[in-house]
């Protein structure tokens, strides 16, 4: 395509790197691949302190039983828009972000393919995210039908949940385009030599992220379009008396639902698989098979989202279906850590903190996996859903999961990102305090959900009161421990020790190791080979 | 606070505990603290052995995939000297770590398999409840078996100032309902679930039952509970504001108790039949009305009637209260976060009108009975 055309002259290239606004328009308008994966990148941490004080919110009160703080119905709306806000305004435009800088430094492409469409895609978010923050200003305050919105309490919600679903569309919008984006430069942009098996893992996963998310993000808008017009224009689509059923509405949203947890959780693997051979000093175990088992997860994901409605009351044939289906997920995401550790054995390794990061990663996720291959049981998901055992699953695997692979990448990168070494030690300590909180808020949920406390609740009986209040204060530990992140962060944005052009000497580096650090504003404009 | 039962003695009990404990039952209330609550069911009794199962290999296999890594980050780290080897692919090793996790997962869905088919089977059940859920209560009729034609309704009879924080909180604190479900000890019982407004979830754990309830839909469990006592549970599904506080209890009996039960529930239903045909007065009205809007109606307008500001409107000075015809449709049809109480009685509802009328400064005429009978149709 035209777009792989090299620059003819390198002092053409050098005019074109002083060539764009500088201040507030250089963000407004910027087209560039890196200037906007910084803006997701501060973006999805802003939302991530957002929801994270919404969190620290809820668990205030449950800090003991009683209602000490909020009433019931303003508890709810916090849960869901933690959860609304995590999802969709932290961890999706994370990645994104991580997209849109490492991307075209990996496949040796000048920028992204569409620029003007990456501005906007981009730009969409802060109205959405405005829109969230405004909707607990409004009579009734934001939705507080979870962040599964689940018909029919979605229609006895106010305005807020009108705000909320509008957010939801420009997200899903500015996602998709995103995805566009994405596959048009990963299929049509690598540099000549680079063929897509041997493509950097992170870009094959974003690669299969963002099919992912073409897929199903209509299916979310469709729901919440349904869900809107059966609150302001008399539709019935999920309401009996009107011949509706509102049981559709949850095979709709977690067709959409279920993928989306490997949206979040696919270009985490793609970081983890870029971080462990790195600093493990030996190539990528069985680099095929971790494609394969990514496309294996992916094309699984479409057919395992009634395991998230065993409770609705399903035909036996429906409930063994969806049983089979999602414990044969177990193996590709089983291949994937079985090569990770493969990697690490008889290398030579050392654990900086990218490395600690990947490991707890492995360490963590895997426990998360394994609830997940509990909960698959049928008859154990029917006793322990809708439980605070679900709520440890799935904080393990996207808080462990997700979570720390963005960490893991931001301080993988940042060296190239700023042309400095972060503070290293205080690196180490985010992690160790990040490892030790997340333990201590989480691992005491898996005992509430088996001994019976129902999530979404804003008070409990007596008998969940110890571990609760444990969970409170790791969630409080948690949240100040990402304090040091942010610290860390500004600090190497502003100065440091200068980082090398390959500051981790990745021995099979890819092609972001090859150039200065911090990268200049216009990369490869003229492509690089690969042998 | 002081209320809080020996915290600091059961966290470091929960500190010390491994995955598998499973804490004595103590007080009633307390049904379990690390695992699954003790088993009354032959069903629940399997969801252990399954659970117990899939924890023990899974638990295998975390120990034995880890100890590999933690070898490697022990031996194989730079800092020792580890020279990296330069391997990365072995086929035979990829096959081999791909069947053997499947022929794991296939040993783990066999069991399972058998549970899922005895979960469903409703069939010939000695008795059958239909459960409703409200909000934010359940309602219970029994529709076959003995006991046939018992209804009432059941609701948290915890007192709010023990939510406030104004009393001591009691060990079956949220768990206490004015009427628990009572069934005969070792028969089937068969539930049907169905809404009234939103989905809400069923959920004795001590049984393993948990079924969404759906409105406009009727679903199906069972249970066969083989332990008399008083087995408790709680809503499972997001309902609204007071999720949390809409619990279930089962009071499982012998069959001499049971059939005693029943026929004191009968004649006590019978004597709180209402004459359909009576004309009320406003202070009998007003009388009964007061202790309906206590039940159902001052969670969300408050004893006072003042509501809370942006959330649950005033009834004092209301225009909807003071236009009769508004106020049968709100109460019958419900708006927003206003669920309809079309669930209960002609008379209840009369006497909240009444009541709301001519409370918190309003004064008007009374509503009767009737007026709530025609505006049903």
């Amino acid at each position: 395509m035209s777009a792989v055309i090299p620059t003819p002259t390198a002092d053409h290239a050098h005019d074109h790197a002083h060539d764009h606004p500088h201040g507030w328009r250089r963000w407004l308008y910027a087209t560039n691949h890196k200037d906007i994966g910084t803006l997701y990148l501060w973006f999805s941490f802003s939302m991530f302190i957002v929801g994270g004080v919404l969190a620290l919110a809820l668990r205030l009160e449950l800090f003991q039983p009683g209602l000490q703080f909020w009433r019931p119905e303003f508890f709810n709306q916090l849960t869901t828009m933690h959860g609304v806000i995590m999802v969709f305004g932290a961890i999706m435009p994370a990645f994104v972000g991580f997209a849109n800088w490492m991307i075209p430094m990996q496949i040796g492409a000048p920028d992204m393919a569409f620029a003007r469409m990456n501005n906007f895609s981009f730009w969409l978010l802060p109205p959405a995210a405005l829109l969230i923050v405004v909707s607990f200003f409004v009579p009734g305050g934001a939705t507080a039908a979870g962040w599964t919105l689940y018909a029919p309490l979605t229609v006895q919600m106010g305005p807020g949940m009108d705000l909320a679903i509008f957010a939801l569309h420009i997200m899903g919008a500015s996602s998709i385009m995103g995805s566009i984006n994405i596959i048009t430069t990963i299929l049509n942009m690598r540099a000549p030599g680079m063929t897509l098996m041997k493509m950097p893992m992170f870009c094959w996963t974003w690669l299969i992220t963002a099919y992912l998310l073409i897929a199903v993000m209509p299916v979310l808008a469709g729901a919440i379009t349904m869900t809107l017009t059966d609150r302001h224009f008399g539709t019935s689509f999920f309401n009996a008396a009107g011949g509706g059923d509102p049981v559709m509405y949850q095979h709709i949203f977690w067709f959409f639902g279920h993928p989306e947890v490997y949206i979040m959780i696919l270009p985490a693997f793609g970081i983890i698989s870029q971080i462990i051979p790195v600093f493990a000093r030996k190539p990528l175990f069985g680099y095929a098979s971790m494609v394969y088992a990514t496309a294996s997860i992916a094309i699984l994901s479409f057919i395992v989202w009634a395991h998230h409605m065993f409770t609705t009351g399903m035909p036996v044939t429906g409930q063994l279906f969806f049983m089979y289906a999602t414990m044969l997920i177990a193996i590709p995401t089983g291949v994937k850590v079985f090569n990770w550790i493969a990697t690490m054995y008889k290398g030579s390794m050392t654990f900086e903190t990218p490395m600690l990061f990947a490991i707890g990663f492995i360490f963590v996720f895997t426990m998360g996996g394994f609830t997940g291959l509990i909960l698959a049981v049928a008859p154990i998901d029917i006793q322990v859903q809708d439980s605070y055992y679900v709520v440890a699953h799935f904080h393990y695997v996207l808080v462990a999961g997700s979570l720390f692979a963005l960490f893991a990448g931001a301080y993988f990168w940042l060296p190239k990102w700023t042309g400095h070494m972060y503070d290293e030690k205080l690196g180490k300590w985010h992690f160790w305090l990040s490892m030790i909180f997340f333990n201590v808020t989480f691992f005491p949920m898996h005992f509430l959900g088996l001994a019976g406390m129902p999530r979404r609740y804003a008070d409990y009986p007596m008998q969940f009161a110890d571990f609760n209040m444990m969970a409170t204060i790791g969630g409080f530990g948690f949240g100040l421990t990402q304090m040091i992140f942010l610290y860390v962060v500004v600090k190497c944005i502003k100065g440091g020790p200068k980082a090398a052009e390959n500051p981790w000497h990745a021995a099979d580096g890819g092609l972001e190791w090859t150039l200065p650090s911090p990268a200049p504003f216009h990369t490869f404009e003229t492509p690089p080979m690969v042998r | 606070m002081t209320n809080t039962i020996n915290s600091r003695t059961t966290l470091l009990r929960a500190a010390c505990a491994g995955l598998l404990t499973t804490a004595a039952g103590g007080a009633a209330a307390i049904q379990s603290r690390f695992n699954l609550a003790p088993p009354v069911t032959q069903i629940a009794r399997d969801v252990h052995w399954l659970h117990n199962m899939m924890l023990i290999i899974c638990g295998l296999i975390f120990v034995a995939v880890f100890s590999v890594m933690f070898y490697s980050i022990w031996k194989h780290r730079k800092s020792k000297g580890a020279v990296a080897a330069n391997w990365h692919e072995n086929t035979t090793v990829e096959i081999v770590w791909t069947v053997i996790p499947f022929i794991i997962v296939i040993v783990m869905a066999l069991p399972a398999t058998r549970t899922v088919v005895a979960m469903k089977d409703t069939s010939n059940a000695d008795l059958t409840v239909k459960v409703t859920g409200y909000q934010w209560q359940w309602g219970y009729d029994y529709v076959r078996g003995e006991g046939e034609g018992i209804s009432f309704l059941s609701k948290l009879a915890t007192p709010v100032a023990q939510i406030e924080g104004r009393e001591p909180r009691t060990s079956t604190y949220l768990l206490d309902v004015t009427q628990p479900l009572v069934v005969p000890v070792n028969k089937k019982v068969r539930v049907i679930t169905t809404a009234n407004d939103v989905i809400h979830a069923w959920w004795v754990p001590a049984f393993s039952v948990k079924q969404d309830a759906i409105p406009g839909f009727a679903r199906d469990t069972w249970f066969r509970a083989d332990k008399i006592g008083t087995f408790r549970g709680q809503c499972a599904e997001l309902c609204g504001k007071d999720h949390a506080f809409m619990p279930i209890a089962v009071q499982v009996v012998s069959a001499e108790d049971y059939t005693k039960w029943v026929a004191g529930k009968k004649k006590e239903m019978a004597a709180l039949q209402d004459d359909p045909l009576k004309q009320w007065t406003l202070p009998e009205l007003v009388a009964r009305g007061e202790k309906v809007y206590q039940t159902n109606c001052q969670s969300c307008h408050q004893a006072n009637g003042q509501g809370v500001a942006g959330a649950f409107p005033a009834l004092a000075g209301s225009k909807v209260v003071a236009s009769k015809p508004d106020q049968i449709q709100i109460l019958l049809g419900g708006k927003n976060l206003m669920p309809s109480w079309k669930a209960l009685s002609d008379v209840e509802l009369a006497a909240v009108a009444t009541y709301t009328r001519n409370s918190f400064g309003n004064k008007s005429d009374e509503v009767q009975p009737t007026e709530f009978k025609a505006a049903r149709k």
